[in-house]
C-alpha cells in the first residue's frame, strides 16, 4: 500500500552495487590479506595442536593462576580436561585461535581508535553513532558481505568476527579516557607535559581499567561471533554446532555448546581479573 | 650588634613597607568569554551590564570581567570570592590551562598570552607549580613518583628527581611517606604530596587553587601555618585562590576582592576591612572577626613614658608619677631592648634603700610580652589576667609600644564604627 504514494526505496539494491563496486575494486587486497591471514590462523592451530594436551591444560591453567588465583587456576584447568575428555579438543583450539587472532586485531585498530575518539571530542562524536549502529546490526548479517571479499572459511569468518567484536574496545577505551577527572588532566599540563607525556604517564594507566573491560567484552562477542561464523565455514566449536543441527543431534549439539560456555568462562575470567589486577594498583 | 641600631620612641611606631620589590605576574584588562560571539559580550559589560543580563541575551558566558593586577616578587597575592565569581577561571589563565578570551598577562615582563605552545610548555615548566582543590594526584604513582611528576616530564633522571622529590616531601613534612600510595593518605597529607610537587620543580610561582578547600578546619589552619612558614623560607610568589574570607585575610599580603568575574576592592586585609569599595565588599566582610585580622600592632600604644636602666628609682617614680602609672617598663637606652617591669612600690623601697640602678628591682617576669603579629584574640586573656600592660616585643627584643586594656577596646570599637557607616 506504502508503494502505491512513494516508489520503495531499494536499500537492498543499493547495497549489492556498493559492495559489488568495493569488491571489484579491492579484491587484489582482499585476496591478499585471505591468503595472509589463512596462513596465520593455520599456523596459530597449528601451533595450539602441535603440544600434546596436558601441557596446552598446564599452561592455561598457569595463566588461570598468574592472573585469577587459585580457585581460577583450577578452574580453567578442569574446563579444559573437561573438553579433551568429551573429543572436543581440536575444534576447541581452532575457536580459541580464532578468538585470539580476532581480538589482537581488534584490539590493534581499536586501541588508536579508542584512544583518538577519547582525546578529540569531534572524533568521538563521529564514532558514536558507528558503533551504535555496529553493536545494534544483527550479527549474522556482517558474515554476507565477508564471502565476496574473502571467500568460505575461516578468513571471513575472522573478518566478521572483529567487525563485531570492535565496538566495546573502541567506546570503552575512549570512554575511560574522557572519564579521568578533569583536575588530573590540569595537574599534568600544569607541569608542562606533553600530548604524549600526558597519554602514556596519565590518561592510559588511569583509563587502563576500563580500557581492560573493554577488551573483555570484545573477547566475549568474538567468541560468540566465532561461533555463528560456523555458517560461512568457520569449523571449531560453532562448525560442531552448526553439524548437530543440520544431522538432528541434540546431544551432539549440547556437548559442543556446553564447550564454548566452558571456553568463554575461562577467557572471561581470565581477562576481567586482568582488568581488576590493574585497577588494584 | 645592639650599638648599630640607633633608636628613639619613634621606632615604636609602625615599620613603614619596604620598597616593592619588582612585578612578577601582571595580569592586564583581562577577559574571559565562554561563547561564540565575545566581542559583543565584551562591548555589553562595558555598557555596564551583568553577567545574567549578558547570559540571558546573548548566550555568552563571562568568566573574567576586565581584571587587571600585579602580584610582586615574594608577595602573596588572594584572589578570593564566591563559586562562580571567576577566580578559578582567573588563576588558570595565569598558566593557560584555559586561554584568556582578551588581555594580557605578563610573567617577568614576557607576554604568555603570546606563547607558542612549546613556549608555553617551558614556561609552565620553569616557572610554575600548581596545587588543586582536590589534590588532583595521580591515583597509580606512589607519593615519591607524583611528588617527581613535574621533574619527570622535564626528563630529569629517576635518581635525582626522587631525591629532589624526596626533599620536597620532607619540607611538608612526609619524610618517609614516599613509597605509599595516595589512597593510604589523609586529606591533609594528600595536599602536602601536592605541595611537594608543586615545590618540586622549584618555580618562582606558586598557583594554589582553593588548595586548602577540601580539608577540615583543623588540619586547613595547620596547613594555612605551615604554607605561611614555608613561605618564609622558600621565598616564593604565590597566587592563592580561595572563597573563605578568613583564610584570604590570614594568607594574603594583598587581596583581590572579586564577584561575578569583576575585581570589586584590592587591597590589604586590613584596607579590605576598614575601607571596603563596594557595598558588596562590605556585606562580605560584615561578619568577619576582626580580633583575629587585627594584631598587636594594629592597636599598641606608643610605650611611654620608659625607665632607663640608668634612670635609678627616684627618676623612675617620677616618670610614673607624671604619667599617673603604677609600674613602668624599663628599656637599654642605646637600643630600646626590653628589660623588664618596675612596680611603683618595688621604686619606692628601693629609693628608700638609696639604689643607684633600676636593675635589681626590674622584674623580667611580670611583663607578658607578645610579638608584633599576635591576633589581638590571643591578647585578650593577657590583658584580661595582667595588671601590668602587655609588651609588644619584635624579634629583635626591642619594645615597640603597649598594649593596654583600654587601647584593645578602643580599636574594635573605632573598627564597628567604621562598619556601620
Amino acid at each position: 500500500m506504502m508503494g502505491d504514494i512513494i516508489p520503495r526505496i531499494p536499500l537492498a539494491g543499493w547495497i549489492d552495487a556498493f559492495l559489488n563496486w568495493l569488491t571489484g575494486a579491492i579484491a587484489g587486497v582482499t585476496r591478499a590479506i585471505a591468503a595472509l591471514m589463512r596462513v596465520g590462523i593455520g599456523r596459530l592451530e597449528d601451533g595450539l595442536l602441535w603440544p600434546p594436551e596436558w601441557v596446552i591444560v598446564i599452561l592455561i591453567g598457569l595463566l588461570g593462576w598468574r592472573f585469577g588465583g587459585r580457585k581460577v587456576a583450577l578452574g580453567s584447568a578442569l574446563g579444559m580436561v573437561f573438553i579433551w575428555n568429551l573429543g572436543l579438543w581440536e575444534p576447541t583450539m581452532s575457536t580459541i585461535a580464532l578468538v585470539v587472532l580476532a581480538t589482537l586485531i581488534a584490539m590493534l585498530l581499536g586501541l588508536p581508535i579508542g584512544i583518538l575518539g577519547g582525546l578529540y571530542e569531534t572524533i568521538y562524536q563521529i564514532l558514536r553513532p558507528i558503533l551504535d549502529f555496529m553493536q545494534t546490526m544483527p550479527a549474522f548479517v556482517y558474515l554476507i558481505p565477508a564471502i565476496p571479499f574473502f571467500g568460505l572459511g575461516a578468513v571471513s569468518a575472522l573478518f566478521s568476527t572483529v567487525i563485531f567484536s570492535i565496538p566495546p574496545v573502541i567506546r570503552l577505551t575512549s570512554l575511560g579516557i574522557r572519564q579521568i577527572d578533569r583536575e588530573l588532566i590540569e595537574a599534568s599540563d600544569a607541569f608542562g607535559s606533553t600530548t604524549m607525556q600526558k597519554l602514556i604517564k596519565v590518561q592510559i594507566p588511569l583509563a587502563k581499567p576500563t580500557i581492560m573491560a573493554g577488551v573483555n567484552q570484545t573477547i566475549m562477542l568474538a567468541l560468540s561471533m566465532v561461533v555463528i561464523a560456523a555458517m560461512i565455514g568457520a569449523g571449531g566449536l560453532g562448525g560442531e554446532v552448526w553439524r548437530a543441527i543440520q544431522r538432528l543431534r541434540p546431544g551432539q549439539g549440547f556437548e559442543a555448546g556446553i564447550a564454548v560456555v566452558v571456553v568463554a568462562m575461562i577467557l572471561d575470567r581470565i581477562t576481567q581479573k586482568i582488568g581488576a589486577a590493574s585497577k588494584a594498583v | 650588634m645592639e650599638a648599630t641600631i640607633p633608636s628613639t620612641g619613634e621606632s615604636a611606631q609602625v615599620a613603614t613597607e619596604p620598597e616593592q620589590p619588582k612585578v612578577k605576574i601582571s595580569i592586564q584588562n583581562v577577559y574571559k568569554i565562554f561563547g561564540k560571539n565575545p566581542e559583543k559580550a565584551r562591548e555589553l559589560l562595558e555598557q555596564g551590564m551583568d553577567k545574567d543580563e549578558i547570559l540571558d541575551g546573548t548566550g555568552q558566558v563571562v568568566g573574567v570581567a576586565d581584571a587587571s593586577f600585579d602580584v610582586h616578587e615574594g608577595e602573596t597575592v588572594v584572589v578570593m570570592g564566591l563559586s562562580g565569581s571567576g577566580k578559578s577561571t582567573l588563576i588558570r589563565c595565569v598558566n593557560r590551562l584555559i586561554e584568556p578570551t582578551f588581555g594580557k598577562i605578563y610573567i617577568d615582563d614576557q607576554d604568555i598570552t603570546e606563547l607558542s605552545i612549546d613556549d608555553l610548555r617551558a614556561l609552565r615548566r620553569e616557572k610554575f607549580g600548581m596545587v588543586f582543590q582536590s589534590f588532583a594526584l595521580f591515583p597509580h604513582k606512589t607519593v615519591v613518583e607524583n611528588a617527581s611528576y613535574g621533574l619527570e616530564i622535564q626528563g630529569v633522571d629517576r635518581e635525582t628527581r626522587f631525591q629532589k622529590a624526596e626533599e620536597a616531601l620532607a619540607l611538608v613534612g612526609l619524610k618517609g611517606w614516599g613509597a605509599y600510595y595516595p589512597e593510604n593518605l589523609s586529606g591533609g597529607m594528600k595536599q602536602r604530596v601536592g605541595l611537594a610537587r608543586a615545590l618540586a620543580v622549584e618555580p618562582d610561582v606558586l598557583l594554589m587553587d582553593e588548595a586548602f578547600s577540601a580539608l577540615d578546619p583543623l588540619i586547613r589552619t595547620d596547613m594555612q601555618d605551615e604554607l605561611l612558614s614555608l613561605e618564609t623560607q622558600v621565598q616564593k610568589t604565590i597566587l592563592f585562590i580561595t572563597h573563605d574570607l578568613d583564610e584570604a585575610l590570614k594568607m594574603g599580603d594583598r587581596i583581590v576582592l572579586m564577584k561575578d568575574g569583576g575585581i570589586e576592592q584590592i587591597g590589604t586585609a586590613e584596607e579590605i576591612l576598614t575601607q571596603p569599595a563596594t557595598e558588596y565588599v562590605a556585606k562580605f566582610v560584615a561578619n568577619v572577626d576582626v580580633t583575629k585580622v587585627l594584631t598587636a600592632e594594629d592597636v599598641m600604644k606608643k610605650p611611654q613614658p620608659v625607665a632607663f636602666v640608668k634612670d635609678g628609682p627616684r627618676t623612675a617614680l617620677r616618670k610614673m608619677r607624671e604619667a599617673g602609672l603604677s609600674g613602668i617598663f624599663v628599656v637599654k637606652q642605646s637600643n630600646w631592648e626590653l628589660l623588664g617591669h618596675v612596680t611603683a612600690e618595688r621604686a619606692v623601697e628601693a629609693a628608700k634603700k638609696a639604689d643607684k640602678w633600676l636593675d635589681e628591682i626590674t622584674s623580667r617576669d611580670e611583663c607578658a610580652t607578645v610579638p608584633p603579629d599576635e591576633p589581638v584574640r590571643n591578647i585578650f586573656p593577657l590583658v584580661a589576667e595582667n595588671n601590668n600592660p602587655v609588651a609588644v616585643m619584635d624579634e629583635q627584643h626591642r619594645l615597640r609600644g603597649i598594649v593596654v586594656r583600654g587601647s584593645v577596646l578602643a580599636a574594635l570599637a573605632e573598627r564597628e564604627g567604621g562598619d556601620t557607616q
